[in-house]
């Protein structure tokens, strides 16, 4: 049974308090629905929380938006093409500090995930998300973004404005800013069109949300020529927050309520609100040098492998950060 | 007296020549490719039955129609770089398998085999026209040429080379893009290649990168499109999204040579589509315009 079917059995047992209508049976069936939440629905396979991470209920960039900084202003545009809707980017104070806001929204209904492009965001919308980085790093001001996309849009316009040179260019100037870079993984993490906004001093993720080299279906339909194996290919990839935390490549899990974030929206965003806070807390009094460097260092470690040292370089990476000359 | 002298002078260039020979035959012995089974191969782009070994001498172009064949690392670099210049430099990585992927290592080990290569990509200190680079060449026989965090790892060391000697890098991408069979880690290599190329650039050094048919995916929105100068190869495949994904999500067909080498030339990606038979000469001159004058 997976969390979805769960999630419908739990419906219908709330269905039946009203079926019913007698005090006695509301009680029992009550303390039913409480052991089940207690019991089934913290028991979650890798696929339950790619589930999860894909709830239509699940919630939204904005409404994390509008909790962590009530006077969240929108800029728009990249300057150069369009405004791509898919990603939302703007200034808001979180807790008096304002911040350089991020994220990529997925609709809450049919009509708004049309307009938003199911969250899969055109070069333009990277090329806005580095406009307006660019301003923090000119304002000296953080930068949080919140990552929930499937991947960057495959499609002909897409390719035609330059889809991987947009990502390459925000992975690189990314690595570069001098002031603290926070993300949030609030949904599905989908491949480099998730990392482009994602190269951060912090890496935080939600407990049900996934970040992933590509969709289970997709591994599943190169390696076994069957998308229908997503659930394996979903367990084989570790690509929840627990296994991403034990690989150190992200550095905090943010709890959701049993059951997903949509059962309880506020316990989320206050959870949320709290990481952030101490996430900047820790990196509010470094240098900008001192930021560069950490997230250099960071970068530099991901990998997994092995190597005979008898290729003497001559000098190692410390002596080349040395070298490079301050701003 | 003059005779023992010349004798001594002709025993030196005997041994000088014989060393080249040995170096020679050392780099092929440990690059050594496995030879093509049959004498003639069918060119992809007209259909034409052609001679294996005078393709090989045309430098894998086809003699009927210029189609350029897909190249091994090994050929590449002995086609482009000076005779005996090149160093190969980061070997002995080890390949592991994060996720327990039960054929991976069983993969590895065939491509190993087949391509005598450690993996996707190899670099080294070379010289091109007598001017010293460093030039890194992604394999795409091996996984299709795919980045794991070796081939990462490998890149950005390529650009720490190169920023602690003060050399440009020359860097041709044959790529499918980020390998999915480690996962994470893979993805990852893009956030850090693309931080090598940043602390390359900020040193003043020049980066050309040359991306040869294919290059997509994750290596297409990192390294291979962060360089000072794009070259491409004529009718390379390059974009992110492969042909097949988008034909699916957009569900019509895509128009004729859609991210080709020449479409994206239109679009103002790259900046020359070069010739292979140019492209030594190519890079030489723009080694020379970047050249560091005594500072």
């Amino acid at each position: 049974m997976n969390i979805l079917e769960k999630e419908n059995k739990l419906k219908t047992l709330e269905k039946q308090i009203e079926a019913l209508g007698e005090e006695k049976a509301i009680e029992k069936i009550k303390e039913e629905i409480k052991n089940y939440k207690k019991n089934e629905m913290t028991k979650l396979t890798a696929w339950d929380k790619v589930l999860l991470a894909r709830h239509q209920q699940r919630p939204k960039a904005c409404e994390f938006i509008e909790y962590l900084s009530p006077d969240f202003m929108e800029l728009h545009g990249d300057r150069q093409f369009r405004d791509d809707p898919s990603i939302i980017g703007g200034i808001g104070t979180i807790s008096g500090t304002p911040f350089t806001i991020i994220a990529q929204q997925k609709g809450a209904t049919t009509e708004e995930n049309i307009q938003r492009n199911f969250a899969m965001p055109h070069p333009e919308g990277y090329r806005k998300a580095l406009r307006l980085m660019q301003q923090a790093e000119k304002f000296n001001r953080p930068i949080l973004t919140l990552i929930d996309t499937p991947g960057a849009y495959p499609g002909i316009g897409a390719e035609e404005r330059g889809q991987g040179q947009a990502i390459a260019n925000n992975l690189m100037a990314m690595s570069q800013f001098t002031v603290p870079v926070i993300t949030v993984v609030i949904g599905e993490g989908g491949s480099g069109g998730a990392l482009a906004i994602g190269v951060a001093n912090k890496i935080m993720m939600l407990e049900n949300a996934i970040f992933s080299i590509l969709s289970p279906e997709g591994y599943a339909s190169i390696l076994w020529k069957d998308a229908s194996k997503a659930p394996l290919a979903a367990e084989e990839m570790k690509i929840t927050a627990k296994d991403l935390k034990d690989f150190q490549i992200i550095d905090g899990i943010i709890p959701e309520p049993p059951g997903g974030a949509h059962f309880n929206k506020e316990a989320v965003f206050k959870e949320t609100k709290t990481s952030i806070i101490n996430a900047y807390n820790k990196l509010k009094d470094l240098t900008g040098p001192e930021l560069y460097y950490q997230r250099n260092y960071k970068i530099r470690q991901f990998g997994f492998l092995q190597r005979f040292n008898y290729d003497n370089l001559g000098g190692n990476d410390s002596d080349i950060y040395k070298n490079i000359r301050n701003r | 007296m003059n005779d023992i002298k010349r004798a001594i002078n002709h025993r030196k260039i005997l041994k000088q020549k014989l060393n080249l020979i040995q170096n020679e035959l050392s780099f092929s012995k440990t690059h050594k490719m496995d030879v093509p089974k049959g004498l003639y191969e069918k060119c992809p782009n007209c259909e034409k039955t052609i001679n294996k070994k005078l393709n090989i001498q045309n430098d894998y172009i086809c003699t009927d129609c210029g189609h350029h064949f897909r190249m091994r690392a090994v050929d590449r670099i002995h086609y482009i770089v000076d005779r005996n210049t090149f160093i190969e430099r980061g070997i002995g990585y080890i390949t592991l398998n994060p996720l327990f992927q039960h054929d991976y290592e069983d993969k590895i080990a065939k491509y190993k085999k087949s391509t005598q290569l450690d993996e996707a990509y190899i670099y080294g200190h070379a010289k091109i026209h007598g001017r010293s680079c460093v030039v890194g060449v992604m394999d795409s026989y091996f996984l299709m040429g795919s980045m794991g965090s070796v081939v990462g790892e490998k890149v950005t060391k390529t650009f720490e080379y190169a920023i602690y000697k003060r050399l440009p890098v020359i860097i041709f991408t044959a790529s499918g893009g980020a390998r999915m069979q480690e996962g994470i880690f893979s993805l990852m290599q893009m956030a850090k290649t693309s931080a090598a190329v940043a602390k390359h650039s900020r040193m003043g050094l020049l980066y050309i990168s040359v991306l040869t048919h294919p290059t997509t995916g994750g290596v297409n929105a990192s390294f291979a499109s962060l360089g000072d100068i794009i070259l491409a190869e004529p009718d390379a495949l390059i974009g992110f999204a492969g042909p097949r994904v988008i034909e699916q999500t957009i569900k019509q067909k895509l128009p004729e040579g859609f991210q080709r080498s020449e479409f994206l030339l239109e679009k103002g990606f790259i900046d020359q589509v070069v010739d292979r038979k140019d492209l030594k000469s190519t890079l030489a001159k723009l080694l020379t315009f970047h050249q560091r004058t005594n500072s």
